[in-house]
């Protein structure tokens, strides 16, 4: 593993207090970049910068609601106070709230989208001027298998993936030519919390379906998100990545 | 004392560095896109740059209205602020 080859970078890591992003967050530390954890809760994303901090990093919490772009503003603007610089931005704070669209309430529909895909568009916006003034940056979003084929019961959760990666194209296409980089990672099933809480009869019936038979560590996606925030990744835009055990091969 | 440099010079300097141009083909008549070599972003970067160097703000249905080096000088003169 390369690690350091992210010092003297700088990384934000939306919903960094949980699951992949966490993973995401520790990574990226251990890889030698400082670590501005954003979660819901100030006390979650403190917690994760804590560990980073343990690890003998350096890193800060952040509580924000990615659905507001006057909370992303504020705290986007003060980890620039705070760190003098940001190089790399991961917008991986998502939400379900599953259940079938004939019965989909518009708030189910509209908080998942919000915080899933609006969230990382706000997030791109308020740094976008940072990156072009600097000709550097290198954007993450992380997607899902979801979103690139349906899933009964996620129309919202799979609409707003799908859309990350209509963001990221996009956002690739228009920041190349200042060298900024933009990828979508996408996960198939990972041990997290938002996984855990599946019926044993529906686990057993995806295990059947993963050729590797298992579900994904959170720590499988953050490798390949810190290779994407690392120079070895320079010449690649635009991409996405699936990390799902073969799910789609 | 140095003498306090205009509007138009400040625009025509900012322009120059952004679009690595000589000095001289930023006219009042020149249009960024035809005549400066700007592409889309670079009109954006410039936008978003006058609007921190003078301070004023620029609405996107304006900023379409901007093509030519001279329009923006206007726009500046109109919409800034008075610096004592």
């Amino acid at each position: 593993m390369s690690t350091n080859s992210l010092t003297s970078k700088v990384a934000v890591v939306t919903g960094a207090s949980r699951g992949i992003g966490k993973a995401i967050a520790l990574r990226l530390g251990q890889m030698g970049a400082a670590v501005a954890c954003v979660s819901r809760k100030a006390s979650d994303a403190e917690a994760t910068a804590g560990e980073i901090v343990g690890l003998g990093g350096k890193a800060k919490g952040y509580g924000t609601d990615v659905r507001l772009k006057q909370e992303v503003d504020e705290t986007s603007r003060s980890i620039l106070r705070d760190f003098g610089q940001v190089d790399l931005l991961v917008n991986n704070a998502g939400v379900t709230r599953d259940g079938l669209a004939a019965r989909m309430s518009d708030e189910d529909w509209d908080l998942v989208l919000d915080t899933n895909l609006k969230g990382a568009f706000l997030w791109i916006r308020a740094y976008s001027r940072h990156f072009l003034e600097r000709r550097t940056g290198k954007i993450v979003n992380i997607s899902s298998v979801s979103g690139l084929i349906g899933n009964p019961g996620q129309a919202n959760y799979s609409s707003s993936k799908a859309g990350l990666i209509g963001l990221t194209k996009s956002i690739a296409r228009e920041l190349a030519s200042r060298g900024i980089t933009a990828n979508a990672v996408c996960p198939g099933f990972i041990e997290t919390d938002m996984t855990k809480n599946l019926p044993e009869k529906v686990r057993a019936k995806l295990l059947e379906e993963i050729p590797l038979r298992r579900f994904g560590q959170a720590e499988e996606v953050a490798g390949l998100v810190g290779f994407l925030c690392g120079p070895e990744s320079n010449y690649i835009t635009g991409q996405v990545f699936i990390v799902d055990g073969g799910l789609l091969a | 004392m140095a003498e306090k440099k205009s509007i138009e010079e400040r625009v025509k300097e900012m322009i120059v560095e952004q679009l690595g141009v000589n000095p001289e083909q930023v006219t009042p008549k020149a249009k960024f896109i035809e005549d400066l070599g700007a592409d889309s972003l670079d009109t954006v970067e410039l936008v978003m740059a006058f609007e921190e160097e003078f301070n004023v703000e620029v609405p996107d249905e304006e900023a379409e209205k901007l093509q030519r080096v001279g329009d923006v000088v206007r726009y500046i003169e109109e919409h800034v602020e008075e610096e004592s």
